[in-house]
């Protein structure tokens, strides 16, 4: 491969990076307090849904193994 | 030679731009906006089944959708799929390489895939005619290991490679759709968008990426690990990213405001994330190290709130079921364990 094939690659891949990173530089952002509000009230909302967050009662486990009640 | 110097330059200022952008945008930080939330209590799970038949270390776990089966990879060359509940294998398959270092299950639950040294992912129909199970398709293209895959659905499969790349194949033809290229090593895990229309993968050049599957390019890079990222997951609503490191520490990236919100890290901590996966709500982030444990996060205000500490060796993989009922761990000791 000639020095010239070499460096054109090169160049090739390092125009893709600068396109990559001229890209992701006019990304719309928004701000850090409403990313974090936001996610803040999803955990709030889904809670009471979280299985393992708030324990399972063991009637309602499938994993635990229901031992058989004997009235004496 | 002037033209690649110009690029260099423009290549720093970009990049310098992009910190400066996202200083912009931080006009709070996740710790201050959690200040006034109080701490999840002591998370204390308790294993509900051992799942007992790998004869070598497991790499790779994956729950089916249905919350009950499971499929595992272990390089004792087979792929088995667990009925979690009995702790019965409803299917053992022998694999024709064992060096398999990943293993999903499609969403439709007809399918399994796996890969590793091989540079192949494997697809097997799970429901074929005749009750066995069979190679369905060999994806062959990648010039290094696989890494991690999963299925957008029964037609389409994502892989992540040792080879830098990531790829979307068309399962019929076993043809790829997309390359998505960019990482400056190893690509080492994946995360599928809850809408499957973005994926996140997390490589040896310590960054994540955010790729738009159709539009077929990347769209965000996160930095700041100071190792390779071995694992990676979705926040359960799809807006924030989350990743494993071999630094021992887990990172939140939120992708509206393209920055990281919070590091998971404590001075005890010193061993290298393998795996992760967030609880139902995203509250609790379960990380598996090479130490044997599992650390539990209070994911918004990154404290430890409780360890799972029960296999014999590094736990490799883990994943909490569709419908958030059960975490499953699996280790280097040769087990899989069911918590809750």
């Amino acid at each position: 491969m000639s020095s010239g094939m070499q460096s054109s690659s090169s160049m090739a891949q390092a125009r893709r990076v600068v396109q990559q990173l001229r890209m992701e530089a006019s990304f719309e952002r928004i701000k850090v307090s409403k990313a974090s509000s936001d996610l803040m009230r999803y955990c709030g909302e889904h809670a009471k849904n979280d299985p393992l967050l708030m324990g399972i009662p063991t009637s309602e486990n499938p994993f635990k193994d229901k031992k058989p009640c004997t009235v004496l | 030679m002037g033209e690649m110097e110009e690029l260099r330059k423009e290549m720093e200022n970009l990049k310098d731009q992009i910190t400066a952008a996202r200083k912009t945008f931080q006009d709070s930080t996740l710790q201050e906006a959690a200040a006034g939330v109080t701490v999840v209590g002591r998370v204390q799970l308790k294993t509900r089944k051992t799942l007992r038949g790998h004869l070598a270390k497991i790499y790779a776990m994956h729950w089916g959708t249905d919350s009950t089966l499971c499929v595992s990879a272990s390089q004792d060359g087979k792929l088995i799929v667990w009925d979690t509940i009995t702790t019965n294998k409803v299917n053992a398959i022998p694999l024709k390489s064992s060096w398999v270092m990943t293993c999903a299950y499609a969403p439709s639950g007809n399918l399994v895939a796996c890969g590793g040294l091989d540079n192949m992912c494997s697809i097997y129909n799970l429901k074929g005619k005749d009750g066995n199970v069979k190679v369905m398709r060999e994806l062959a293209a990648h010039t290094g290991y696989l890494s991690c895959c999963r299925f957008l659905s029964d037609t389409e499969i994502i892989t992540s490679s040792g080879d830098c790349t990531c790829v979307l194949w068309d399962i019929e033809t076993g043809t790829q759709k997309t390359v998505f290229a960019g990482h400056q090593g190893d690509a080492m895990s994946l995360g599928v968008s809850p809408d499957f229309k973005f994926f996140i993968s997390g490589a040896c050049d310590f960054t994540a990426k955010l790729w738009d599957i159709r539009e077929a390019e990347c769209r965000q890079t996160f930095g700041g690990h100071e190792s390779d990222i071995n694992a990676i997951g979705f926040f359960p609503n799809g807006n924030a990213v989350i990743t494993g490191s071999d630094d021992a520490t887990c990172k939140l990236y939120d992708l509206r405001a393209d920055q990281e919100l919070l590091t998971y890290q404590d001075s005890s901590i010193m061993c290298g994330v393998t795996s992760l996966a967030p609880s139902k709500s995203g509250r609790l982030l379960l990380a598996g190290h090479d130490d044997f444990n599992v650390n539990i996060w209070d994911m918004l205000k990154a404290e430890r709130v409780g360890v799972l500490a029960g296999h014999d060796n590094r736990v490799s993989c883990i994943g909490v079921s569709t419908d958030g009922m059960a975490c499953c761990t699996g280790s280097w000791d040769s087990f899989l364990k069911i918590w809750n």
